[in-house]
């Protein structure tokens, strides 16, 4: 641990498109873009669960693809497109995974959630899941400690018109 | 975290000269691991070097019909690449068996093979740790030692690389580019992670101001026999107990080349040319297999939690090398192990 110096760094100005906006930020080196969303945007949709890239709570769509928010320096996403939960719907119609989870009954106490719906928006777009067996895999990066794990496969099940 | 500086590197030249000029800097792709680990204090840099954006994320073949890979080709997209999922499907299997979607989209092929141990005591700054602090000791030993090495391990740490694609790698003979300040230089993917011995505290034979650029890919895949078999405490998204790469070149029921590499029991992918090399020439059979496991296996010590793996390990090899001989290979969606 050689050469740590403790010294202020600047704020970095950035620019992200979120949710379809042009947001400017300026931020210290080490923002997440978790908390870059929560703290700075008041998006608070997305959720801090473990903030260690292990619950998929901060899952968000970053140019189009899903990552851990947690684990994501805000200011090395300068110009990207970022869409959040709460960019989902549009015009007052919710977006096909909002409605499939309320059809569904697809959690219980909703901390996941957002989580849940970003990281499936990623993985529709992804087109890798055929059957339920590949959903549960390739959406297993996002835990449900309140077990709805079988309604959230049968809303994704729904959102992708599949039975 | 610590407070810490940000540089975004302009091209590689210019990382490595950002490197030479900030001793405490570090480099950052994906950030998956750093990032974790910078949470947790274990990882204090003064500067970080972002390099997510230099242009090496090319998949190319070679001229020899290999195929490079840059070093900032995300691990999904690695996955997914028809070149990959046709030649080398043991690495997309490999890959596709570790971390989560997420993750994959996030993670670099050369941070991949920077990662670190996940030892608990690693990570837990409070206690001793010979890879963390050299010369405190390793709170391993005789600790909670379950998830810990049982091949190649030393007095001064039994921590295992966490990684599935390098076990692929291993297995595949893939070399590493290296860039330098003094211009470029290859090494096997075998020779690149290190035992611990008594400097656990390096991980990889990378020199100051050195940045990897490519791992490169040799021409034989091994496409149609290969198996990746990955043992863990839950099915999905969980560091291996032990895990297998098996690829065979079959004549009929007779081996011409296998190569086998473990992961989950030692500090790097751990092969055994001599294990591969008895099974050249054998019939693909289940009692040349266990051979070849007792090989690999050679000087296999346990301490007080893990002694399970020894055994755990023979079966996986028999089983990954049934199911890459059969070309039965093992699904990383669909879990039932065949």
């Amino acid at each position: 641990m050689a050469d740590v110096t403790h010294e202020i760094a600047e704020r970095i100005p950035i620019n992200l498109v979120v949710n379809g906006v042009r947001r400017t930020l300026d931020l210290v080196p080490w923002t997440t873009l978790l908390d870059a969303l929560r703290d700075h945007l008041a998006l608070t949709g997305t959720k801090k669960g473990c903030d260690h890239g292990q619950c998929g709570a901060c899952t968000v769509l970053v140019d189009g693809r899903r990552v851990n928010s947690c684990l994501t320096l805000a200011i090395m996403k300068d110009g990207a497109e970022i869409t959040t939960v709460e960019g989902l719907a549009s015009d007052g119609t919710l977006h096909p995974l909002q409605q499939a989870f309320i059809d569904h009954d697809a959690f219980q106490c909703g901390y996941c959630t957002s989580g849940q719906i970003c990281s499936a928006a990623g993985l529709l777009a992804e087109g890798r899941a055929a059957d339920a067996d590949e959903i549960r895999e390739l959406m297993s990066g996002n835990l449900c400690r309140c077990g709805a794990y079988p309604n959230i496969v049968a809303a994704i099940q729904q959102a992708m018109g599949r039975p | 975290m610590n407070n810490f500086q940000y540089s975004r590197a302009a091209d590689v030249a210019d990382a490595i000269r950002l490197l030479a000029a900030n001793p405490g800097a570090r480099l950052i792709a994906g950030g998956t691991n750093l990032i974790d680990l910078m949470k947790e204090n274990v990882e204090r840099p003064s500067r970080l070097i972002d390099i997510s954006r230099l242009p090496l994320r090319k998949v190319e073949e070679t001229a020899d019909g290999g195929l490079r890979i840059g070093a900032l080709v995300p691990n999904s997209d690695l996955a997914y690449h028809p070149l990959i999922e046709q030649r080398y499907p043991l690495l997309a299997s490999a890959i596709l068996a570790g971390a989560s979607a997420q993750l994959r989209n996030m993670a670099s092929v050369g941070g991949n093979l920077m990662q670190r141990t996940r030892c608990a005591y690693f990570y837990d700054t409070a206690t001793p740790c010979n890879k963390r602090n050299p010369g405190t000791g390793c709170s391993a030993l005789d600790g909670l030692n379950r998830n810990h090495a049982i091949l190649g391990t030393s007095a001064s740490c039994i921590a295992t690389n966490p990684s599935d694609m390098s076990v692929a790698l291993a297995a595949l003979g893939a070399l590493v580019h290296i860039a330098r300040p003094s211009g470029e230089r290859t090494i096997a993917l075998t020779d690149f992670h290190r035992l611990p011995g008594d400097t656990p505290h390096v991980d990889v034979n990378l020199g100051a101001g050195e940045i990897i650029i490519a791992i490169e890919l040799p021409p034989l895949g091994f496409a149609q026999n290969y198996s990746y078999l990955k043992i863990r405490d839950r099915l999905s998204y969980a560091f291996a107990l032990v895990s297998v790469a098996a690829a065979l070149e079959l004549e009929g029921n007779a081996i011409t080349q296998a190569r086998i590499a473990l992961g989950g029991v030692a500090h790097k992918p751990w092969r055994s040319l001599e294990a591969e090399a008895a099974l050249r020439g054998q019939a693909a059979t289940v009692d040349h297999f266990s051979h070849a496991a007792d090989l690999l296996l050679a000087g296999a010590t346990a301490r007080a939690h893990n002694g399970f793996k020894i055994e755990l390990a023979r079966r996986a090899i028999v089983r990954t090398l049934t199911q890459a001989a059969d070309a039965t290979p093992q699904s990383q969606s669909h879990k039932k192990i065949a």
